[in-house]
Order: structure tokens, then sequence, then C-alpha cells
């Protein structure tokens, strides 16, 4: 079959990413060709100005090179403007004759640099700054005159103005308006801004307006003559030497060859949703279009747009681009400067501004109806991407309002999120040491399938979806990945699951004061959206209930996970592991001997010493369970559930040299306290004789070590998925003290945590300061809190035996057959 | 009464055997099959081996007409034998129905 003709005019950064898009999509539907009116292949046009101060090369900062084209078939036309399109026989031409004929046109002329129309304009040394030929330009003027003039306060000018500047020109920019940015800044980050461009020895003239430019003798400019200011005398106008003058007033959408093709324009070539312009078989992006009315001077709106189009044009029919909201960073090295949106307020909005001006931090933001609409911030921009996003999600900010000017760091963010590594990361580099997934993957899912969620990453690709300590990891390469189109999802209102949208305190809350005692009670009440629930919110209610209600909420063992409704571990050949428990990792010649029998009558292929100091029977039948656990004699070591794992120990003075407290008998004892407790996920303890710490005390959920007078608590410790180290909570004397005080500890964690949090996601989140409070300060509150512990936990039973011995639940172990 | 020589029934359990929201598990001549009983008291029969790894679904969670399993978290149509989208493959379904409070299962197709 005949490949679809697909010819794209203009070689830049629009159009090639649409190109791109499009291989992915589509990578034969089309026999392309490509006309470029410079002599370059595409490059990276925002890096110009790093080129420019000397930061970056030319080289450097091309995205696509001609191999590239090459391997994917595209014939190139570089350095050939095109002059006319036939669209009766569906042709295009080049200046030199060069023609191509299409099935599909793609129009990328990005836009021309406005030019004054003042006298002295077509002199030499009167540039624009758009492409590489300006660059080169400057450069070039930098190495042998003295005096600069940028006409242009804007992003633009003042990149190029710095640029000239760092190569040894005198440079003054000459501004019309009476601060700098005007369209971006308000006018106290214009003038911060310009008070430090000012230090660094740049001049400015505004408000200013040029009358003309003055020749010299070699046809080269020789100064800027202003008008003058209103009011003063004819002839007053003022005049500065001027050897380069680059003019930065402005872009303008590039439709010549859209026009002359009779396509219709209006200051851009005009668009629908899907890229297309009057003509169905011609569409346009970039710089040269206006879609419902705009036309963007910033990529990411662009590469939007390539997106929508490339999707069209590869005939997958989906997706519509429905404008953007964007934002601006300046790129001068040294500068912080960040503004989105309405920025300006009025007066049915409200402003929050933090001024620091020792510090050179301006902050503003301006909220309406209770949502952030927009902002300037200058000095510190860490936070921008996050009011850039809350403001494109319209997020209500009325909870957020009184930490909003700290930043989302100062939401106390329990993610594993840390610093922004995505972007450094390779695409062969694993992401999620889970699932196995790389960066690249990720990456490609998100961008093939069209993905913008963390929800969708996790069900494509699987990472993140597991362990979740990549989870901030994946965020970033998504918000790397899909730009500003990333919305995040809020920490604080998060639903407990797809089937409600409370959240899960407001779930406990309603579970504790109407005092719900089951599943089915919880959902009617609350109005689930589903039957019965899902995978997701079912063990949560089940665990939620059992807390608030111990002894008379309904256990649901259908809304355990198999773990736990089997009371061992499923393997992943579906048979079962079983861990008995030995109190503070203690067992004796009896035991052992019985585990041994066990081994030899079920055939139990591996008998395995944990990392919790006891003993794993793995790969017992399901069938076997009961008797398995009736042979042992031992109790549920609870190693499947979210519940009270080990108490590692060790040996203690009993025997150590160093040993100053009996942490052996002190684990035993807090073991037996505390067993068959349910909990939001698993509670590992650990208690140490001395401060060399053998049991590792000090990456526990709840960590204690014996110290000369006394015993010393840390809590909030996790070994697992992200190690983090326990936190000193207090120092109490006695064994009763260390029961109370780690009792209580657990029990505000099983009260208040959301499900599958550790006590280390729990605490990040309340602080430890709060768990201080309510354990330290609140004696009352303290044994209060111990005393609900030991009344859910009073009379339970092990579920082994309740299984081994009275056949409970014994349906669950038998299989049936035909 | 009448019934098609063709269709061969087996009885497996009584429906209350099989517990709501649960899952029984049947040992066959083709194989582990997991029978499942949801609230509504409807039964379904799939292998017992998930779309994805092969694990054992009727360990896993069920709930309408799905079942999430146990081992990395699928959930397939109980139904159909179909993975939720977008996750992708498909299990064996059997024919199963109930009858005066009795599951019935047909192994064999006629
Ligand atoms: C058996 C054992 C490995 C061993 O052979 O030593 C083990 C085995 C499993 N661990 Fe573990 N962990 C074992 C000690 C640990 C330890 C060390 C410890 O307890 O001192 C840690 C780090 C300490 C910690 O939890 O802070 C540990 C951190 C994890 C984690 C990460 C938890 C986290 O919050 O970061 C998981 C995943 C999870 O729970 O979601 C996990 C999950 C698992 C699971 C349950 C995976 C699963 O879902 O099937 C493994 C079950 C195997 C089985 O069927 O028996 N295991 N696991 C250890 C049992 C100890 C015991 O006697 O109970
Ligand atoms: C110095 C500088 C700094 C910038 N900094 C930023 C920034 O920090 N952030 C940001 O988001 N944006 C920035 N921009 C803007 C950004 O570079 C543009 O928005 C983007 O490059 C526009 O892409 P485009 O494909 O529409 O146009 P272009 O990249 O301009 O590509 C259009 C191409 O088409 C060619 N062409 C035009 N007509 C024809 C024809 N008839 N035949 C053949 N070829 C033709 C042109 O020569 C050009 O190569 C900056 C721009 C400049 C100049
Ligand atoms: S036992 Fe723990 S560390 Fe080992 S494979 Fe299983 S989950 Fe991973
Ligand atoms: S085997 Fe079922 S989810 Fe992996």
């Amino acid at each position: 079959m005949r490949k679809m003709k697909l010819v794209m005019v203009g070689n830049g950064m629009a159009g090639v990413r649409t190109l791109e898009e499009l291989l992915k999509l589509a990578p034969d539907l089309y026999d392309i060709t490509v006309f470029g009116a410079e002599p370059h292949p595409n490059y990276n046009r925002i890096l110009l100005s790093p080129v420019l101060s000397g930061e970056q090369t030319v080289n450097d900062i091309i995205l696509n090179d001609l191999d590239w084209y090459r391997a994917h078939g595209i014939r190139l036309h570089l350095n050939k403007k095109v002059t006319r399109i036939d669209r009766v026989r569906r042709r295009v031409y080049a200046e030199d004759g060069t023609e191509a004929e299409y099935d599909r046109l793609l129009l990328a002329t990005g836009s021309n640099p406005v030019i004054l129309p003042v006298p002295g304009k077509e002199l030499k040394g009167v540039i624009t700054y758009r492409d590489i030929a300006d660059t080169d330009a400057m450069i070039e003027a930098a190495a042998k005159f003295r005096h600069a003039v940028v006409i242009g306060g804007g992003l633009l000018g003042l990149e190029a103005a710095n640029g000239l500047r760092v190569r040894g020109m005198e440079v003054t920019v000459v501004h019309l308006m009476p601060w700098l940015m005007e369209r971006q800044l308000d006018e106290t980050a214009g003038r911060l801004l310009q008070q430090s461009l000012e230090k660094r020895g740049l001049k400015f003239l505004l408000p200013k307006e040029t009358e003309c430019l003055v020749g010299g003798a070699v046809g080269r400019v020789k100064a800027v003559r202003f008008k003058p200011a209103p009011g003063s005398a004819p002839g007053e106008g003022t005049e500065i030497p001027a050897d380069l003058v680059v003019m930065a007033v402005g872009i303008r959408p590039n439709t010549e060859l859209a026009e002359s093709a009779g396509l219709h324009c209006n200051r851009g070539i005009v668009v629908n949703d899907t890229m297309q312009t009057f003509d169905p078989r011609i569409y346009a992006v970039g710089e040269c279009v206006r879609h419902r009315g705009v036309a963007y001077g910033l990529v990411a709106p662009l590469f939007e747009m390539g997106k929508v189009c490339a999707n069209h044009l590869a005939h997958m029919g989906i997706g519509r681009y429905a404008g953007s909201v964007t934002s601006t960073k300046l790129k001068v090295t040294g500068i912080d400067l960040f503004s989105a949106g309405d920025f300006q307020g009025g007066n049915d909005s409200e402003e929050i501004v933090l001024k620091d001006a020792s510090s050179g931090v301006y902050k503003k933001l301006v909220i309406r109806d209770n949502k952030l609409v927009g902002g300037v911030l200058y000095g510190d921009t860490v936070d921008g991407a996050w009011y850039f996003q809350l403001l494109k999600d319209g997020q209500s900010v009325a909870d957020l309002r009184d930490h909003l000017m700290f930043g989302q760091t100062h939401l106390g963010n329990t993610g594993h999120a840390g610093q922004n590594k995505a972007a450094a990361m390779t695409d062969a580099m694993e992401v999620c040491g889970c699932n196995g997934v790389c960066k690249g993957t990720i990456v490609k899912a998100i961008k093939e399938k069209g993905l913008f969620t963390l929800d969708d990453v996790r069900k494509h690709t699987k990472a993140s979806s597991s362990c979740g300590s990549c989870t901030g990891l994946v965020e970033q390469i998504l918000a790397s990945t899909v730009g500003g189109a990333y919305a995040p999802q809020s920490n604080t209102a998060k639903p407990l699951c797809g089937c409600t949208e409370l959240t899960h305190e407001e779930v406990r809350k309603a579970i504790r004061e109407e005092k719900l005692l089951s599943i089915p009670e919880v959902m009617e009440f609350l109005n689930w959206r589903t039957p019965n629930g899902c995978a997701t919110c079912r063990p949560a209610l089940n665990y939620y209930l059992v807390c608030a209600w111990p002894h008379e909420a309904k256990d649901d063992p259908q809304s355990r996970f198999i773990n736990e409704r089997a009371h061992a571990n499923i393997q992943k050949d579906g048979t079962y592991s079983v861990i008995p428990r030995m109190y503070g990792g203690v067992t004796n010649p009896d035991q052992l001997r019985r585990i041994a029998d066990v081994a030899d009558k079920y055939r139990i292929p591996t008998v395995k010493v944990t990392g919790g100091q006891r003993i794993d029977l793995l790969g017992v039948k399901k069938e076997d369970l009961p008797r398995v656990w009736a042979d042992l004699a031992m109790p549920s070591g609870y190693a499947y559930g979210k519940a009270l794992r080990t108490v590692k120990t060790c040996v203690g003075s009993e025997w150590c040299r160093f040993g100053v407290q009996d942490s052996t008998n002190m684990g035993i004892e807090l073991e037996k306290a505390f067993d068959r407790m349910w909990a939001p996920h698993k509670v590992k303890m650990a208690v140490s004789g001395c401060p060399r710490n053998c049991a590792e005390s000090g990456i526990k959920d709840v960590g204690v070590i014996g110290v000369d007078s006394g015993w010393e608590i840390y809590v909030a410790g996790n070994g697992g998925i992200k190690t983090e180290v326990a936190q000193f909570l207090a120092k109490v004397k006695t064994r009763e003290e260390v029961l109370e005080y780690c009792g209580a500890f657990i029990q505000i964690y099983r009260e208040e945590a959301r499900y599958l949090d550790r006590t280390v996601h729990w605490v990040n989140r309340v602080g430890l300061d709060y768990v201080k409070k309510r354990i330290l300060d609140d004696h009352e509150g303290r044994k209060a809190l111990y005393e609900r512990l030991l009344y859910a936990l009073q009379g339970e039973k092990d579920p082994w035996q309740e299984r081994a011995a009275k056949g409970v639940a014994r349906h669950e172990f038998e299989s049936l057959s035909v | 009464m009448t019934r098609v020589e063709t269709e061969m029934w087996v009885r497996v359990a009584a429906l209350e055997e099989i517990p709501r929201l649960g899952a029984r598990v049947v040992k066959s001549p083709l194989g582990d099959i997991a029978v499942f009983r949801n609230n509504q008291d409807e039964v379904f029969a799939l292998r017992d081996k998930c779309p994805h790894k092969g694990g054992p679904l009727s360990q896993g969670i069920v709930f309408e007409r799905k079942v999430t399993c146990p081992l990395h978290g699928w959930t397939t149509h109980l139904d159909s034998g179909q993975a939720v989208a977008p996750d992708e493959g498909c299990t064996a379904t059997f024919p199963v129905k109930v009858e005066g409070g009795e599951v019935y299962l047909q192994l064999e197709r006629p």
C-alpha cells in the first residue's frame, strides 16, 4: 500500500515534537518530508540564552540530529524556505524550486520577532533575537564592540542583555513601560528584578520610547535616540551610544505562507481543537497558530498541541486541545523568578504577600473564591511548580491557606518524595524495584497511553503499585513528562478509595460516633458508591471497625486479605508458610523437636530462620494447616498480619558481659502483653540490653534500649522499604512503665493512623510533638490509652488453636472435589 | 422435567458451603476450579489461576462480579474470566448453576 505523504513546513520545536509523537503512535503511516528555513536540524530555542551567555554551545542544544531524521526515514530540506502552497494540487514549493506533494500538510512556522518601525531599523548592527544566526551575530558583536542597547525589558530582552553583559559589553535596557516584564510581574517584583540586574552591571532606562536609530560612517548603528518625555520641550530627547541594538519587543505569529495560500488567519493561523486549519488536510501547531483566540509564546502549550495533532494525524481521533495556562521563569543564572496566572489581582481577589527585603525574597499569591488564580515569586521559587499545579487544578485552597505561603514541604508530605532526581535518571534506570519497571517504560506508557495521574501509571505499568516507596519518583517522572498537565493528588483530602469520597479520618469518625458495627452498616450509612466495596476499602473498614469496637464489631473474614483469613502467608505457588511465636526469640529443645517432627510429617520443603528471630516453615499445603498447627502446639506468630509481629531481643544482662538490663525478659513480656493485636499495619518491636543495641531497636516501630538507670523508648523506626531511624520518645525507670508507654504509643497509632500506614508514616504526618503531648504530658490520657489497648486484647483467642482444635472456619482449609 | 442428555452437570456443594463474597476450591480432573459466590448469591466458576501469573483466585477478595487476586492485586471479572482493564488476560470459565440450593458444575462441554 502506498504510504500517505506528510509534509511539514517549519523545522522547529513544535513541529518536530509533533513528528516525534506521531512516530510513536504510527511509525509507518506516513512518508514524511520536512522543510526548514534555518540551516540547522531541530534545536532547543529556549537554550539560546545560555548559548549567548557562554554557558552552553550550539551543539549542546541540538534536539534531533541529522541521524534522527535519517533513522526515521524523514526527507529533510534544510535552508529551504517554503514560499507557496498549491492547495488544489496539494503541493508545496520552496524558494529554490524544490517541491513536495502532500496528503496532509503540517504548518509549524513559528513566529517572527517584531521590528519597531523606527527610522534606522535597517542599519547594520540592528538585530532581533530569535535564532542561532541572531545569537552568533551577538556573540560576534560582543567580541568587537562596546555599547549594546536592548530595546524591550521583557523575558527575551533581559536574557539577551544579560548574555551580552556576560560577554563583556556595556548594556542598557530600554523599556517602554514603568517596570520590567510587566506582563509577568507586578511592580514590586519588577523593581526587585531591576535592582538585582543593576547590581550585576546592567543599566536601565524606563519608561522610555525610542525615536530613531542613528547611523554612523560605515552604515552601522551608532546611537539610539529617544522621544522627549511628555511635557518637555521639543528636541530635548536624549541619545545614548550603541554599536549593537537588539530589538526584543515581542513576536508575531508567522502566517505569511498560510495567508498566501488563502487559509483563514487572524493574528495567527486559526485552528480548531484538533489543530486543523480551515483546510482539513492542513494542520498547524506552535507559535504560528491562534487557538480559541490565543496565540502562545512558550513551549509547554506547543507540546500539548503537538500531542493532540499527532493523535489526529495518526487517525486515532481522540484528544482535543483545550488551551493552556502558562507560567514563566527567567533563565538568568542566579535570578529566581516565577510568574503564573492572574498575578495582578483586583478588587474581587485577595492577596497574600510576603516580602523579605534583606534576603531579597518577594512572594505574592492571588486568591479568588478560595482558589489560587495567580502568583509571582521572586528570590525563592522552589514552590513554583506546586503553586502552578494548584492554580491549574482550580483546587480549593481554603484548608491550605495558612500554610500556603510556606510551600508544599511545609504541609508534612508523608510520601517518600525526596529530592527531584527523576530528571537525572536515564531511561534504563529502575524506578520500581518491586515490579522491575524502569524509567523508560514509565515515560513510554505516559506518552503513548496518555496517562495523567499516578493511578493511571500504577494501573498501566505497575510502577509504585506495590511497596509504594517509588511513588515520589513516579510522580516526578509524571510531572516532568506531561509537564503542567500533571495533576498530583492532594495529600490532605485523598478519599479512602474509589468507592467513596470520604477520607480515612471521616470514615473512622463516623464508625466511632455512630457506633457502626459492620461493613454493610458503614457502607449504607456513608452512602458507599459500590454495593460491596473493593479490595482496598473492605480490609480498611474491617480494621477500623475491629479497632473502634473491640468485642462488639463484626470481624469479616471475607474482607481480610488471604493471609489474615488463613492465618498463614500465601506463597507464590499457592502454598503457605507457618511461623509460630517464639516469644523474644527464645526457644527450647522441646519446641525445636516439635518443629522438626512437623516438618518431617508434612513433608515441608523449607525450614528457615527468619530475620525476626524465629523459624519459618515454608511450603505447607493449605489443607494441612490446621493439623500442622495442632501438632506444633505453639501460638500463631502473626507473621501474616497487620498485627504485632516479632519482639526481637538480645541476650541482655542475664548472660552478656555488657548488658545492663534484662532485655530478653522485657521483650518476652512485651510480646506476651501485645500478642494478637491487630493494627493499621504490622508492628515490630525490639529490646536491647545496652546501647550497643544488638537487637536493632533503632529501626523498629517501638524500640527499647536498656541503660544503667532504666529504659529508653524509641518510636516510629522502620527497617523496611525506606529505612527510618526511630526517634527518642521517653526514658523510663520500670518495666511497668515500659509496658505502659509502649502500649499507649501503639494505641494512638491504632486509633488514629490510616490503614496501611506504618508508625513512621503516621508520626511524620502528625508530628512527634503531638505524640509526646499525648503520652508524656497527659498522664491520665496515657493510662487511658493503655487501658483501651489491654481491653481490646482481653480474651483474644489464639487463631491457630481455634482452627486446629475447634474447627473454626473449616471451609477455608477443605477443598471440594468432583 | 427433561434434561438434554449432553448436559453433564455435577453437584459440587450446597450453596451454603461457599461463603458469601468468597470461594471454594474444587479439585477436578481438569485441575483446580474456583467456585465463587457473591453477595447476590450468584455463583461463578473459573479456573483457579489468575491471568497474571497463575495466582489462586479462590483466595482473593470478592466484590460485585469481580475478584482481586491475592498475589499482586489484579482484578478479574467472574462472569467472563477477563482481567479488568487495563490489565489484559483471561482465565477459563466453567458453566455453573444453582438448583434447589445445590451448586452444579459442567466440566465437559457437549
Ligand atoms: C519471613 C521474613 C524473611 C525471612 O525469611 O527472614 C519476611 C518475609 C516477608 N516479608 Fe518481611 N520478612 C521478615 C522480616 C522482615 C524485616 C526484619 C525484621 O522484622 O526485623 C523487615 C524490616 C523491618 C521492618 O518491617 O521495619 C521486613 C520488611 C518487610 C516489608 C517492608 C515493610 C515496610 O513498611 O517498609 C514488607 C512489605 C510489606 O509489609 O508491605 C515485607 C513483607 C514480607 C512478606 C510478607 C511478603 C509478602 O507479602 O508475602 C514476606 C512473607 C514471606 C512468608 O510467607 O513467610 N517485609 N521483613 C521475615 C519474617 C520475620 C518474622 O519472623 O516475622
Ligand atoms: C531566546 C529565546 C528564549 C526563550 N526562552 C523560553 C523559555 O524559557 N521558555 C519557553 O517556554 N519558551 C521560550 N522561548 C520561546 C520558545 O522558544 C518558542 O515558543 C518555541 O521555540 C516555538 O516553537 P515553534 O516550533 O512554534 O517555532 P520555532 O521554534 O520558531 O520554529 C519555527 C521554524 O520554522 C521555520 N520556518 C518559518 N517559516 C518557514 C517556511 N516558510 N519554510 C520553512 N521553514 C520556515 C523557522 O525558521 C523556524 O526554524 C524562547 C525563545 C527565544 C527566542
Ligand atoms: S522475604 Fe522480604 S525481602 Fe525477601 S523477597 Fe520476600 S519481601 Fe522481599
Ligand atoms: S498472579 Fe494474580 S495478580 Fe499476579
